[in-house]
């Protein structure tokens, strides 16, 4: 059995996993979030403005969306990120210092608001045009029937795919260890991948696959019962009633007496 | 369902200032085909016109050139002897309400909010006022206690009901209907049509583009018959049903009734 040895030294080198842990924990869990939280959420500004250009009816603001959209959707992320990451060094340098950290953020943020964008499109692009027609009949403006009728109903239809963008993003978010970051900078994937250079096998990247692991499965599960929920509604259950019992309700003598009697 | 704490309220009871609607040779297009060509006739203030015809035959979207919804091609429409086309189609809307066939209620929101959104964001009452006002135009299409259901917890009837009533808040000067009855089970027709009917005697002008056979006949002061985008006939209700002079509206009713 030696080679079932050697595949548990490889991997579960549990001496090595609990001397990585305090690292993974402390330095590269929250990396991870602070990278996946917040290209999530730049991701989401910018993907509202791109997904609101791509339903316009100018083809001025239509086909600059769909461009931006193409390029980083259709780009392999890592090449987003060097191209980005070390294209942009000399000018992020003179704005945020010389971490690549920011421009790492920066770079995922854009991947992600690409996939938002088009997220919250088809959400938005979904809703029932009724919708939109009943609002600028009541005399709304467009933006006014979008803001207040159209975009809140198309986002509730997509927050499970937001999830699930959030989750790629927590994924995405290794590829920022091509930019060399600072120690403390570093996420989970090169705390893990440090430590098992220096313990001569790979436990630490599997003691580090545990902690995404430890993100991304629970966040799958609560989609499913999220998008099971939105699916079906809240509902207040309500015994099924006679539609003879509603012929009497708008009853006009009833409601207007008096103007019955005229 | 008692309807009690409406009728105690009678002072409520107002009445409308319909205006007149003149259309001029109305003309609207989708891309390069003519679907209503050169239609004209005046719906004089606080009457019905029922507009009826086969399908296809361009009155829903002759409904949606009356509040520009679908901008007109050709020809006008004078509100008060007013073009519409000069004065914004925001501003205009809020003087022309419209009913849809499928309701468009607000899923998300409840009667009341249906019928409060526009009072408060366009005519910018304040969220205690457009409560209070919805709340009454609610009591008045018999939907008092209901105010706090969703659409997906009314009935066909009573989520057109609430929409009658959104389109009431605004206090237009016009009320247009496009087939409002045609999605109801049959027996939620009438609350439907009784309330638009009590909206006709209240003095509300109305153009209605209906099926109902009945109603055009028992409520409408003026029948218009169109037919591939033209208006064929007009006249009285019993002039159009009783001695129909052309062959297709002869046709029609005869395929209908």
């Amino acid at each position: 059995m030696d080679w079932f040895d050697t595949i548990g030294r490889t991997f579960l080198d549990f001496d090595a996993m609990l001397q990585v842990l305090p690292q993974l924990l402390g330095t590269g869990l929250k990396n991870t979030l602070i990278i996946s939280f917040a290209a999530t959420i730049i991701g989401v500004v910018v993907g509202m403005i791109i997904a609101v250009m791509g339903v316009s009816t100018s083809k001025w603001l239509r086909i600059p969306a769909r461009i931006y959209t193409d390029i980083f959707r259709g780009l392999p992320a890592i090449l987003t990120i060097l191209l980005i990451g070390q294209g942009f060094a000399r000018v992020s340098q003179d704005i945020f210092g010389p971490s690549p950290y920011p421009l790492g953020i920066l770079a995922v943020s854009l991947i992600s608001s690409a996939y938002i964008g088009e997220i919250f499109r088809s959400g938005i692009q979904s809703v029932d045009r009724g919708q939109l027609e009943a609002c600028r009949a009541l005399g709304m403006s467009y933006g006014k029937a979008m803001r207040l009728v159209v975009i809140p109903q198309g986002i509730r239809r997509v927050l499970p795919a937001l999830v699930n963008q959030f989750i790629s993003n927590v994924k995405d978010s290794s590829l920022v260890y091509f930019l060399g970051l600072l120690v403390s900078e570093r996420e989970l994937f090169r705390v893990g991948q440090d430590a098992a250079v220096l313990s001569g096998n790979l436990s630490p990247l599997v003691a580090a696959g545990i902690c995404y692991l430890m993100i991304t499965v629970p966040l799958t599960h609560l989609v499913n019962y999220f998008d099971n929920r939105f699916r079906t509604g809240r509902r207040k259950p309500t015994p099924p009633r006679s539609g003879l019992d509603e012929v009497d309700e708008f009853d006009p003598t009833i409601i207007h007496p008096q103007e019955a009697a005229r | 369902m008692s309807t009690t704490d409406v009728t105690s309220t009678p002072q409520d009871v107002q009445r409308f200032r319909g205006s007149r609607l003149e259309l001029v040779d109305l003309t609207l297009a989708y891309g390069p085909i003519d679907v209503v060509k050169d239609v004209s006739f005046t719906v004089a203030p606080g009457t019905t016109t029922c507009v009826i015809g086969p399908s296809g035959s361009g009155k829903s979207t002759l409904l949606r050139g009356l509040n520009r919804l679908h901008e007109p091609k050709n020809g006008d429409v004078l509100l008060e002897k007013e073009s519409t086309l000069t004065v914004k189609a925001d501003e205009l809307r809020r003087r022309i309400g419209l009913v849809f066939q499928h309701f468009n209620l607000f899923p998300d929101h409840t009667a009341l909010e249906n019928v409060a959104l526009s009072l408060r964001h366009v005519k910018k009452l304040s969220l205690a006022q457009a409560r209070e006002l919805a709340h009454r135009r609610l009591a008045e299409v018999g939907l008092a206690e209901r105010s706090d259901h969703r659409p997906r917890d009314l009935s066909g009837g009573q989520q057109q009901r609430v929409a009658i009533a959104r389109a009431l808040a605004m206090e237009p000067e016009v009320m247009l209907f496009d087939e409002v009855t045609s999605a109801l089970d049959p027996e939620l027709v009438k609350g439907v049509l009784n309330l638009m009917a009590d909206l006709g005697k209240r003095g509300m002008t109305m153009v209605v583009v209906t099926h109902e056979m009945n109603f055009a006949r028992g409520v409408a002061d003026q029948v218009v018959f169109m037919d591939e985008g033209r208006v064929v006939e007009v006249g009285s209700p019993t002039a159009l049903f009783d001695s129909p002079q052309s062959p297709r509206l002869q046709r029609f009713l005869s395929e209908v009734l």
